[in-house]
């Protein structure tokens, strides 16, 4: 991973890195992006969030509760989607906002795993503080799994 | 049993201090898939004008889970944890959670509803530094689903 060139500690210095406000328009697109989870993934979530709730990797407890399988953790669907936003802006810093509602959950088989198609839209630019929000679409098998999924970024 | 409609309004001391660890935003952002070498390379992160390396936004989660477990683990409460779904969650950033920052909870029950013979329990963690510099406010409703 290469990283700009900068002089250490002179002041204001900043990897070219954050996108501008004044190339950013109201509809624009982000570059879409698939995310691959299996259940390798979700005890690496698990380990990494703490959240250890067995139905997210135990797939006979999912099962006894009624759930179709093991189910991934919300908590990582809204965290990887981010990633499209983060990527976008430059900078994961600068997202300030993001909130979204758990419509369904994404179930994730041993052997196949789910993909996750995440894609995002400029909902509104506001010129004055240079803040944007992203609108995140994220489905697993056609069918919507985050609603109302909103992220807020401070562009340069 | 019902969720305990008393518990709405209610706020519970600050939690123990969360050391924010740069090991455990690494761990995390690998494990959300976030490429950003803001996250593992204090170089960069101090480029870019913070401290040391800087969490993923939802990092928050982890401090935020441990402050709903107050409640949720609260006998009183009626909060069956088994039958809890996760309806939404939220994050306002006052500042991004970095490396070496000694973190406190407060947790505060905004709402306990009843709906479609469900409850809705919607909690709010403000995170600050010990010295009181807010960081993070993370909103969390979880869904206990009434019995079949």
């Amino acid at each position: 991973m290469s990283t700009q060139p900068s002089t250490p500690g002179a002041p204001g210095t900043t990897p070219a890195a954050v996108r501008s406000f004044s190339e950013v328009s109201v509809g624009d697109a982000l570059p879409a992006m698939t995310v691959h989870v299996d259940r390798a993934r979700l005890v690496q979530y698990a380990g990494a969030s703490l959240d250890r709730n067995r139905i997210h990797w135990d797939e006979p407890f999912a099962r006894a509760v009624g759930l179709p399988d093991v189910i991934a953790h919300g908590m990582f669907t809204m965290g990887s989607a981010v990633t499209l936003v983060t990527a976008w802006v430059g900078d994961a810093g600068r997202v300030v906002e993001y909130g979204v509602r758990f419509t369904r959950p994404v179930v994730v088989p041993y052997d196949a795993g789910a993909d996750i198609e995440v894609s995002g839209v400029v909902k509104s630019a506001d010129p004055e503080t240079k803040r944007v929000t992203v609108e995140l679409t994220a489905t697993a098998t056609g069918e919507k799994v985050l609603g109302r999924a909103l992220a807020v970024a401070v562009l340069d | 049993m019902p969720v305990n409609a008393d518990f709405q309004g209610r706020v519970y001391p600050p939690t123990e201090t969360y050391r924010v660890s740069a090991a455990k935003i690494r761990e995390f952002a690998e494990a959300v898939g976030s490429a950003d070498p803001v996250h593992v390379d204090a170089e960069v992160a101090r480029a870019r004008g913070y401290a040391d390396v800087i969490a993923p936004p939802t990092f928050a989660v982890l401090i935020a889970q441990q402050c709903d477990g107050q409640l949720i683990r609260d006998p009183e409460a009626g909060i069956d944890f088994s039958r809890v779904v996760h309806g939404e969650q939220r994050f306002v950033h006052h500042r991004p959670l970095t490396a070496g920052d000694a973190v406190v909870g407060t947790l505060h029950v905004d709402t306990v509803r009843e709906a479609g013979g469900h409850a809705m329990v919607t909690t709010r963690t403000e995170l600050a530094t010990e010295a009181g510099e807010a960081v993070c406010t993370a909103t969390s409703t979880i869904v206990i689903r009434g019995a079949e």
